[in-house]
């Protein structure tokens, strides 16, 4: 079993919501992106997610984009990126830590090679924002045989034809997109959520986490009465944005809302 | 019979579809509405009647007797698209893709632009079809290109400038992408050239194949035969495609496709991936891209902003690999001084990004013989281009 799989199943046997935070790799400085993941994991955090810059991110919205623009602008690409997960996972044997980009970079480096690395470093998962299941098929063979979850996103728009081939590809668990948008979008729809997600639950077993628009404690206990995930991005990166003359104070800062967030969702219901 | 793209939208390794999820479905009904109406006689009409009566087509083939005879070799034949209503070959796509629009019931039209030639003709399209229109285009573009601009917004569009990345065409071309994710129920993306995800390149090659199939028909009624070669310039490459698609299958037609070199290939400041690029993904479709050695995209440097893109449509990826078409690169000074020769010589102004095809049939003719023919799509005029002239010519405007 994958350490996502069985992250998953940890949780669902205790009857808790994973909280899935969001960072984008080397911002907003590479040397505090491991100390940052440490923080989180401290404050609650389940499974992370990294985000692997690249210099057009075109599924994401302005916060993420700034963020992908200053990663960039230090220098950071895939291979240190790699190398911040095999420095987090020396003193965290335990949390998941999914990749999250877009194609291009992993192509440059090789397929054979990226999972490879990816493996040897620890990650665990890949999420690929631009490769639909359609052109996924070399992808997906060479990442499995490394034992690296291939984890999908849906989205409002997705026909149940559609969510059933992903439901047949993916693994480790889906990531649903909440609204039409890009990341940080603006409001969520509980109820409209509520309804997809028991449409995409009908056709796939894999764990649901959603994400875009999840902005606070509230709309955290939102999500987590009815998802098995709450996947927060741009709502941290833009708290890190906004201490970028302080970043000494950003693990704490981050930490104590990620705190918040946690509190929210293991609310009992 | 030339079976590209498949029902994928794959040129061999090239194009496909690689965009997020959430683009998916709406991909997939724009790719039945285009099948369904492209069969239908009556928006067959209906776009042959808008070409005719407001785009201006036929377009002329004009005959370069100057030009040709000062080059002293092959005999020179022009494709006037620069005679099209809004002033260059871009508006054939965009009538075709807004009576697409408006038969799939969408309200609104957004697109991207560089130099903002398909901002206009989207913005004019939209304004005679009474849709809302909104187009995306760098900031550093919406500085050197102010007249287009505003043109725009005297046809009614939101031109919205885009801050992000490099601040050019491939910004605003993502910026367009996250527009469409987010309204996409009631919105319509018109992409101006062959590339982005499947349906595109082919859809905007099928509209702009116009310019091919009547070079065909009126180089036949004048002289009974075939070209010898065509040539065109490429930045995304759709005046390219179009004249290219309906000569594919005439294997004696050489075809050349122009990249820009800007200050020269060796330089790195250039616009040429298919010269001096390599395969990636970028914009929904895998293709020629300039990048560096970690995938990232790098910024472009052509005198034309209409070339100034770091990827290719992927028809042309497939054409360069397969040998059917040759794919050539010329500076910015050869394009200038082609630009210089074919208004003295012709009284014709061509666009910055047309003069790099006409470069290109300066380098070729010479060396062809006197009864052999070129045709060169004069894919733009030049009006827009002339602060930039002026100010490489020292001339303040």
């Amino acid at each position: 079993m994958s350490r996502i799989a069985e992250r998953f199943a940890e949780l669902q046997a205790q009857g808790r919501r994973a909280l899935i935070p969001y960072l984008t790799a080397g911002d907003p400085r590479p040397e505090l992106t491991v100390p940052l993941m440490h923080a989180l994991v401290e404050a609650g955090a389940d499974l992370i997610e990294l985000g692997v810059p690249f210099s057009d991110p075109m599924a994401d919205g302005p916060v993420i984009q700034r963020a992908t623009e200053r990663a960039l602008a230090q220098g950071v690409r895939l291979g240190d990126v790699l190398g911040m997960v095999e420095a987090f996972r020396r003193s965290d044997p335990q949390t998941p830590v999914v990749l999250m980009g877009y194609l291009n970079p992993i192509e440059r480096m090789g397929y054979q090679t990226f999972a490879e690395r990816a493996h040897a470093a620890g990650a665990d998962g890949v999420l690929i924002v631009d490769v639909p299941p359609e052109e996924a098929e070399e992808l997906v063979g060479v990442l499995k045989s490394q034992g690296l979850d291939l984890v999908y996103l849906l989205a409002p728009t997705s026909t149940d034809e559609r969510i059933r081939r992903i439901g047949a590809l993916a693994s480790g668990f889906v990531y649903y997109v909440s609204v039409k948008g890009v990341t940080g979008a603006g409001h969520l729809d509980p109820s409209d959520v509520a309804a997809h997600l028991a449409r995409i639950k009908s056709m796939i077993a894999l764990p649901v986490g959603v994400g875009f628009g999840i902005k606070d404690a509230e709309t955290a206990a939102q999500i987590a009465r009815i998802a098995d995930a709450v996947i927060v991005g741009s709502a941290i990166v833009s708290r890190i944005e906004s201490l970028g003359e302080t970043p000494e104070r950003i693990p704490a800062e981050i930490a104590a809302f990620l705190k918040t967030l946690r509190q929210a969702i293991d609310e009992p219901k | 019979m030339y079976p590209f793209p498949d029902e994928r939208g794959h040129f061999g390794p090239y194009g496909g579809l690689f965009v997020p999820e959430t683009l998916m479905q709406p991909l997939e009904e724009l790719s039945l509405a285009y099948e369904r109406y492209r069969n239908d006689p009556s928006f067959q009409a209906e776009l042959a009647a808008d070409l005719r009566d407001y785009v201006g087509r036929p377009s002329p083939l004009y005959y370069a007797a100057r030009l040709s005879r000062e080059l002293g070799g092959a005999q020179i034949y022009l494709k006037r698209e620069d005679l099209n209503h809004t002033g260059a070959h871009k508006v054939n796509n965009t009538v075709g893709q807004a009576l697409l629009a408006r038969r799939m019931g969408k309200s609104r039209i957004i697109a991207e632009t560089g130099a903002g030639q398909h901002g206009v003709a989207t913005a004019t399209v939209a304004a005679r079809l009474g849709l809302e229109c909104v187009v995306y285009m760098g900031e550093v573009d919406v500085a050197r290109q102010q007249a287009n601009v505003y043109r725009m917004r005297l046809l009614g569009a939101e031109v919205v400038p885009v801050r992000s990345g490099s601040r050019t065409l491939k910004d605003a071309l993502n910026e367009a992408m996250r527009d469409w994710v987010t309204h996409v129920d009631r919105t319509f993306y018109i992409i101006g050239t062959v590339a982005g995800p499947h349906p595109y390149p082919m859809m905007v090659r099928d509209f702009q194949a116009v310019i091919g199939r009547e070079t065909k028909q009126q180089l036949l009624e004048r002289t009974g035969r075939l070209p010898d070669a065509l040539i065109a310039c490429v930045g995304g490459g759709s005046n390219a495609m179009g004249l290219f698609y309906p000569f594919l299958e005439d294997e004696e037609v050489a075809l050349y496709g122009v990249e820009a070199a800007g200050e020269g290939l060796e330089t790195g400041r250039h616009a040429a991936p298919l010269n001096a690029g390599r395969p990636g993904v970028l914009h929904g479709n895998r293709t020629y891209l300039m990048e560096d050695e970690d995938g990232q995209i790098l910024e472009t440097h052509s005198i034309s902003a209409g070339l100034d893109y770091p990827g290719v449509g992927p028809e042309h990826a497939w054409l360069k690999d397969t040998g059917r078409a040759t794919y050539v690169a010329v500076t910015d000074r050869e394009a200038l001084a082609a630009f210089h020769r074919l208004t003295r010589t012709e009284g014709i102004i061509p666009a910055l990004e047309s003069s790099h095809a006409l470069a290109y049939a300066e380098q070729l003719a010479p060396r062809m013989r006197l009864d052999q023919i070129i045709v060169v799509n004069l894919s733009g005029r030049g009006d827009k281009d002339m602060h930039t002239v002026a100010e490489h010519d020292g001339w303040t405007l």
